[in-house]
């Protein structure tokens, strides 16, 4: 079991708030992401959790129990970090048993576990040797073996995928979220990256300046955005957002397109015109900039190829159901 | 710096300070190891005489060699578990974040700078004093007899002054390497469930083999060759119990004035320093190799 909640969870460093009063529920068994931009505190929240950090007020409840004066190990959390942190001078084995030795398990036990958690990570080959001598994803791979081994309540990764490469990326993205799965264990992964986000979570909390802007599944949060700081957070590109005369025939503040429902219609319908600005031929797409005179610059995402140059003149014509509406305040206004 | 050119003047620039750091060597060992074959008494100018070993003879089988040889190794072994042993938890309490813990740092540091003369000098009479020290007041407060220091515990009053005064170097050096230890590591450890104890012995400690390494190696060097703080506290005595064999190489050389028996004391004493180094690197030298 492992169902984490906040109850008005704050943070602060001297005069400086950083958590400002958290409310979350994590259900058991769910992989929760974290994210938003730098300092928005989502590290912090995850610290506090772990119990890195004390709470300067609130509770957290672990399967029901406040935690809160409950020092790290004995929370039944285990946390991978984002510099893996493994024990330079230990072996593979002797960083991934560290915990059990320290739990004080019979030897044989421990042996049996580790090897059970090296065979799922595919680390076998490699328990004895030193971190030093393991790339980078291996390195993760002994970091990620460390938590599980412990048979936790929950995972907390912090940033965990932010030191490898692109394509190693993409992979252990897979192998993590296969992994959580397959497990069934709660985890709390903390991101700056809304790709990662979106693919891993089954719920994403969007944190902005030590507020939960907003908590839900990816989809609702594409599609039911509560502010434009959510609306412009998640999504790539990001999501046009054009205030003024065309704002108020919408009756809103600030209207937001995202660049995959503009549509390219030809010269003399109706829509936005305006020039390409940039195009960006990625083959699977084109991402168009558009300069659309009193409406900014606008990005356009068109799928497949679209022989377009800068220079050349558009007619726009955004999806009318798929507009979004923000009031003075920021707040989504849905009809 | 792969071309001939660059190899041929490489080697031209660095060679004026090779030649002169080269003849500043030579030429005093050349000289030490040609009177050490000599008959050569001060008391006796103009008497030199080629004697060939009898130099070396005479200062290995003289008995203050073999004690002074003892109480060498006594000083250089006790001195560096004292820094060693001392250092290792003030490097950890200096790590600790404390109002003033620059002024504190400074403070600890202090002892390395004042000269070994003026340290041995404080020492002695201001703290170990049988009447008038610091450390005879305290016992006397208590109602206990003081300890007359130099007379009754001399080699041991000698080791606290020189363990006095290395304590700042190996603090220093185990603080910078206590900073360097990865927060995160710490963190990771914690959540693993290891207490302060635990996270000491299998985090700090291992993390800090090298720089212990670094320690005991730049000590010994010095500890090898400690004179100042004998000479003004204890001259050697009483009898031979704090002469060690820098002190008797010069009480050959300067008390008996037999030059040629002090070069051959030196030569030894040479020879002494590489074995110790030997056995240094090879017991803790390989921490060294990364």
């Amino acid at each position: 079991m492992g169902r984490i909640t906040l109850e008005g969870v704050q943070k602060s460093f001297g005069p400086v708030h950083i958590i400002k009063g958290a409310d979350l529920d994590i259900p058991d068994g769910a992989f929760v992401v974290f994210v938003g931009p730098s300092g928005c505190g989502k590290t912090t929240l995850l610290r506090l959790i772990a119990g890195l950090e004390d709470v300067s007020g609130g509770r957290i409840l672990i399967d029901g129990n406040n935690v809160v004066d409950v020092p790290p190990a004995k929370r039944g959390l285990s946390m991978v970090f984002q510099s893996y942190a493994l024990y330079p001078h230990m072996s593979v084995r002797g960083n991934i048993a560290f915990g059990l030795k320290m739990a004080g398990l019979p030897k044989a036990e421990i042996n049996r576990k580790v090897e059970a958690a090296a065979a799922t990570l595919n680390l076998t080959p490699y328990l004895d040797r030193k971190p030093r001598e393991l790339s980078g994803g291996q390195r993760q791979r002994v970091a990620i073996g460390r938590a599980i081994v412990r048979e936790p309540k929950a995972f907390l990764f912090d940033e965990p995928l932010s030191n490898l490469d692109a394509a190693l990326r993409v992979q252990m993205r897979l192998e993590v979220t296969r992994l959580q799965k397959q497990l069934g264990t709660t985890a709390i992964y903390v991101t700056h990256d809304q790709v990662e986000a979106m693919t891993m979570a089954d719920k994403i909390v969007v944190l902005n300046a030590g507020r939960i802007e907003q908590y839900g599944s990816p989809i609702e949060l594409y599609q039911r955005p509560a502010n434009l700081f959510v609306a412009g957070f998640i999504g790539s590109p990001k999501m046009n957002l054009i205030t003024g005369a065309e704002a108020d025939k919408h009756n809103a503040t600030t209207i937001g397109v995202r660049p995959e429902h503009i549509g390219i219609v030809e010269a003399g319908n109706e829509g936005w015109s305006g020039k390409v600005v940039i195009a960006e031929h990625l083959g699977s797409d084109t991402f168009l900039y558009v300069d659309a005179g009193a409406l900014g610059t606008l990005t356009v995402r068109v799928v497949g190829e679209k022989r377009l140059n800068a220079g050349d003149a558009v007619m726009l014509r955004p999806e009318p159901s798929r507009i979004y509406r923000f009031d003075a305040n920021g707040n989504s206004m849905f009809a | 710096m792969a071309t001939r050119q660059t190899q041929l003047l490489a080697r031209a620039l660095m060679s004026p300070a090779v030649i002169l750091l080269f003849i500043w060597m030579i030429v005093p060992l050349a000289l030490t190891v040609y009177f050490s074959t000599l008959h050569y008494s001060l008391l006796d100018p103009g008497s030199e005489s080629f004697v060939g070993l009898e130099n070396f003879e005479y200062f290995l089988t003289d008995p203050a060699f073999l004690a002074s040889l003892q109480n060498t190794l006594v000083l250089v072994g006790s001195v560096l578990l004292l820094t060693i042993g001392l250092g290792i938890p003030l490097a950890i309490l200096l790590d600790q974040p404390v109002i003033g813990r620059n002024v504190i740092r400074l403070m600890v540091i202090a002892p390395f700078f004042v000269m070994p003369t003026v340290s041995a000098l404080v020492w002695k009479n201001l703290l170990m004093h049988p009447v008038s020290g610091l450390f005879a007041w305290i016992a006397t407060s208590l109602g206990m007899t003081p300890i007359d220091w130099f007379t009754d515990a001399p080699l041991l009053a000698v080791i606290f002054i020189v363990a006095w005064q290395w304590l700042p170097f190996a603090t220093l050096i185990l603080l910078t390497a206590l900073q360097s230890l990865d927060e995160e590591q710490k963190e990771a450890a914690e959540m693993d469930g290891a207490g302060a104890l635990s996270r000491f012995i299998y985090l700090t400690l291992p993390h800090l083999a090298r720089p212990i390494t670094v320690v005991i190696l730049i000590e010994t060097i010095f500890l090898l060759t400690v004179f100042a703080e004998i000479f003004v506290t204890t001259g050697g005595g009483p009898g031979l119990q704090t002469t060690n064999i820098a002190f008797l190489v010069y009480s050959q050389a300067l008390i008996q004035f037999d030059v040629g028996t002090a070069s051959a004391g030196g030569l030894v004493a040479v020879v002494i320093a590489n074995i110790v180094a030997f056995f240094l690197v090879r017991i803790v030298g390989r921490n060294l190799e990364a």
